[in-house]
């Protein structure tokens, strides 16, 4: 489209600030990755709506097993929502030295961020182990399929999450502060600041909710 | 275009026209041109941090200690904390605002989040409707019926 108007308005030179002006403004597409990402984070959040739906639906089918109060240990998702909290803080701290273009303080609360993330997922394979060893298997009965598959899905999200920070870290130590490493960085930015609303969700919606009488 | 390019004065005043237009949709994005997505500052990383760990303790405070006694009022309070910090985790972590890349990312946000609420209403009300209509007691009387 503003392609066609600068072509048209090369016989017409009577008007160069007109011109100038349509340069300036081709500048508009160099942030489609960032809405395209969002775009996905956005059919993403309809895949965690449509698991939220179905635990809200199946969430109460014990099948004369064991319920949320039985199970859920909220002091461990206490600190599992702390672990989550923190690492979206301290992702915000690296976006920061970004901007002040430092890449050693940049890795550093990366690295922070990541362990987090580990902290966390090593918090949610635990509860996961020890809901099995109980016997509240993903089989056991369709609250508990349900359970697994929302929290389960979440968790494999930072899984993945973590993996892109550590692919980060080192692309960051290969290439520095390049503009497409800041691009990612923004990218992962989203995606895990996503990962913490979905955990608020989660959070009331599963665990605190579960276990109301 | 052609027109433009055949009639000179034509084509001028058709160019205001557009330069005219334009100009409105190149203010709107003068903003956010050299970041699409806005940053944020020490400061509302700090806000953004301290509300949700308030919104995120009181809920947990809520339940573990009983302060409630009916179970509905507070399942209906942890939603509505829960509502809350999702908007703040948006504003000050994710940075939504209408101004960024154009009004697209709150476009799209607010598509989401209808598609979102309907989703979950839809399901939970037709299910619910479908769990207190096919009770065994309901599916007994069908089958004795014919």
């Amino acid at each position: 489209m503003s392609n066609t108007h600068v072509l048209s308005q090369n016989p017409g030179a009577g008007a160069p600030e007109t011109l100038q002006f349509h340069v300036t403004g081709e500048h508009h597409p160099q942030n489609g990755t960032l809405l395209g990402f969002w775009l996905y984070l956005m059919s993403d959040c309809l895949i965690f709506a449509c698991l939220f739906a179905v635990y809200g639906v199946l969430g109460r089918s014990y099948a004369a097993g064991p319920s949320g109060a039985d199970l859920f240990d909220l002091n461990l998702v206490a600190i599992n929502t702390a672990m989550l909290l923190l690492s979206s803080i301290t992702y915000g701290f690296a976006m920061l030295e970004m901007q002040r273009n430092r890449v050693g303080k940049t890795q550093l609360w990366l690295f922070i961020t990541g362990l987090f993330g580990v902290a966390f997922i090593g918090l949610e394979l635990y509860e996961f182990a020890h809901l099995i060893h109980q016997g509240a298997g993903p089989q056991r009965s369709a609250f508990l399929s349900s359970f697994f598959a929302l929290v389960g899905t979440h968790g494999l999200h930072v899984t993945f999450g973590i993996i892109w920070l550590v692919v980060l870290m080192v692309q960051l130590g290969k290439h520095g502060l390049i503009p497409e490493n800041r691009r990612r960085l923004m990218c992962l930015s989203m995606f895990w600041h996503f990962l913490d609303v979905v955990w608020i969700g989660v959070f009331t919606f599963v665990y605190l909710m579960g276990v109301l009488p | 275009m052609s027109t433009h390019t055949a009639t000179p004065a034509h084509g001028i005043h058709g160019q205001l026209q557009h330069d005219h237009g334009h100009d409105h949709h190149g203010d709107g994005h003068g903003h956010d041109e050299h970041d699409g997505a806005s940053h944020g500052t020490f400061k509302s990383y700090m806000t953004g941090f301290v509300l949700a760990v308030i919104l995120t303790a009181i809920p947990f405070w809520l339940v573990m200690d009983n302060v409630i006694e009916s179970s509905s009022t507070t399942a209906m309070v942890l939603l509505g904390l829960g509502a809350i910090q999702i908007v703040v985790h948006m504003i000050y972590f994710l940075h939504m605002n209408f101004r960024s890349e154009g009004g697209w990312n709150m476009l799209a946000l607010i598509f989401t989040v209808v598609f979102v609420v309907i989703t979950l209403s839809g399901s939970l009300w037709v299910m619910y409707h479908m769990n207190a209509n096919m009770m065994p007691a309901m599916t007994h009387e069908m089958n004795d019926k014919p």
